[in-house]
């Protein structure tokens, strides 16, 4: 490794539980501990715990905060109660995506965004680049903040009995802050397993803390490897697989989040343009026949002809089907469209299904 | 410590070989299936297919990646393991006795140049 690998606040305590260690993003992560099926079963069916302090957070403040969040954020937050969450993206000018993210209304004059830890850099460096002109002031609080992501049907009992954080009454896609020995904790209702859950943001003292008790009341320690597998079934996009600098959310079949009837944000022409031209491709899931497996990058194929790529595929842990999400060219986008996936020498018969292979299980 | 079986040869791409007469039986070795933890898929070749020594024939799948399987010897395929169609898993309960394909070798002293036990036992505890 020519770059040395940052640590989170709990990579001594992944490296004691025998985690698989490995670099992603910058960061020395665990993969697994007990086995990406055991760990990845134990959030569908009870709950799990990630540490994700890898994540990047950036306060947004001041009196022009509110003009300057939708300036750069394709989701509407106007009119949204204080403790109200926004998934969305931020997009250049030519519509392709910086990044996916979080947005956590404190209120009008602040807001909380929490970004990919592979972009920290560049999203920071875009959001300051394009905050003239605005009375805002941009703190890049990544590296204060550890994170925990608690997951699964148990994730409530988990934090209500184990941490002693009332919970409850914090609905889908909100937060609440907490004073917590003297300091400030987030607690949102959100996650990226498509389980009920909450993401906890603290110092890292705090993050040790939790993490210590959480495996103290024996929840299943998880690493970033059913982290994948967990997103992928419920059809949640990775920025690098389905959303990237050439990859607009219009084509990620992501535009439910790009609200182009805002006056104006960063790449609403380009947005608007291909949304009302339609797009020339777009992300769609894969079904195969048998049980090769696709993966990231092989090639889609119609006639011998590619016209298209995986992006993420997996033997679905939790449906046994060999799944994936793909870009393909219109028109072979279709829902029923037969193509092949060529893995190593040989294709395989897949078909095109919604994206979605396993059904969310939110709280709402 | 993953385990290594005197009498076979090994490849250094963490292949074994089972030499029967001109047959080469060939699999994967312990040190492997543990490096790749719960395998999900083995990609074999078809009767008939010709092999070649240090080319890949196949694949092994664990949950989160595909490994190339590269033959150790050159030759025809002469049968596959059709268990591991159903029960890839068993690689991993034991990577000795669950062999993925056998081959005819077309020149049989291409075993000459894999590693002994004692080799393998040595190239696995240096990486």
């Amino acid at each position: 490794m020519e770059q040395e690998c940052q640590k989170t606040c709990l990579h001594d305590r992944h490296v004691a539980l025998g985690a698989l260690m490995s670099p992603f993003a910058g960061f020395d992560m665990p993969i697994q501990y007990a086995g990406i099926t055991e760990e990845h079963n134990a959030v569908r069916q009870h709950v799990g715990v990630f540490d994700v302090s890898h994540m990047g957070e950036v306060r947004v403040s001041g009196p022009d905060a509110y003009r300057f969040v939708s300036h750069i954020f394709v989701n509407d937050v106007t009119g949204a109660p204080d403790g109200q969450i926004f998934y969305g993206m931020m997009c250049y000018e030519n519509g392709g995506t910086v990044d996916d993210l979080l947005v956590y209304k404190v209120n009008d004059e602040e807001y909380f965004l929490v970004i990919n830890a592979s972009n920290i850099d560049k999203d920071v460096a875009w959001i300051r680049q394009n905050a003239e002109g605005f009375d805002v002031k941009i703190e890049d609080q990544s590296p204060y903040y550890g994170e925990v992501a608690v997951q699964g049907p148990e994730a409530e009992a988990a934090m209500e009995n184990i941490l002693g954080i009332g919970v409850k009454d914090i609905p889908f896609y909100n937060f609440k802050t907490f004073d917590i020995d003297g300091e400030e904790v987030i607690v949102s209702r959100t996650g990226y397993t498509g389980e009920d859950g909450f993401e906890v943001y603290g110092s890292h003292d705090f993050t040790r803390k939790v993490w210590d008790k959480l495996m103290d009341g024996g929840v299943q320690p998880c690493g970033l490897g059913c982290r994948d597998t967990l997103r992928f079934e419920v059809g949640l996009p990775l920025y690098g697989d389905e959303l990237s600098a050439e990859i607009t959310p219009i084509e990620a079949s992501l535009s439910m989040f790009v609200k182009l009837d805002k006056p104006e944000f960063i790449g609403k022409e380009a947005l608007a343009a291909q949304k009302a031209e339609g797009v020339k491709r777009r992300i769609v899931g894969l079904e195969l026949e048998g049980n090769a497996i696709p993966r990231h990058g092989y090639p889609v194929e119609v006639n011998g002809e590619q016209v298209g790529e995986v992006t993420t595929g997996y033997r679905s842990i939790s449906t046994g089907k060999s799944v994936a999400m793909a870009m393909i060219n219109k028109p072979y986008d279709k829902l029923g469209t037969e193509v092949e996936v060529r893995i190593r020498k040989k294709t395989f018969p897949a078909k095109v299904v919604k994206k979605r292979f396993y059904d969310k299980n939110y709280k709402k | 410590m993953s385990k290594v079986i005197e009498g076979l040869r090994y490849a250094e791409s963490h292949e074994w070989v089972k030499v029967e007469g001109d047959i080469a039986v060939i699999g994967i070795s312990d040190y492997a299936q543990h490096a790749l933890g719960n395998i999900v898929y083995v990609d074999m070749p078809e009767v008939g297919d010709e092999v070649t020594a240090g080319e890949d024939f196949g694949a092994v799948e664990s949950v989160k990646a595909a490994s190339d399987l590269i033959s150790p010897v050159s030759g025809e395929v002469v049968e596959i393991n059709e268990e591991l169609e159903d029960a890839p898993e068993a690689i991993n309960a034991d990577a000795y006795e669950n062999w993925i394909m056998k081959v005819k070798m077309s020149d049989p002293s291409e075993v000459d140049a894999l590693l002994d036990a004692a080799a393998y036992e040595k190239l696995c505890e240096n990486e």
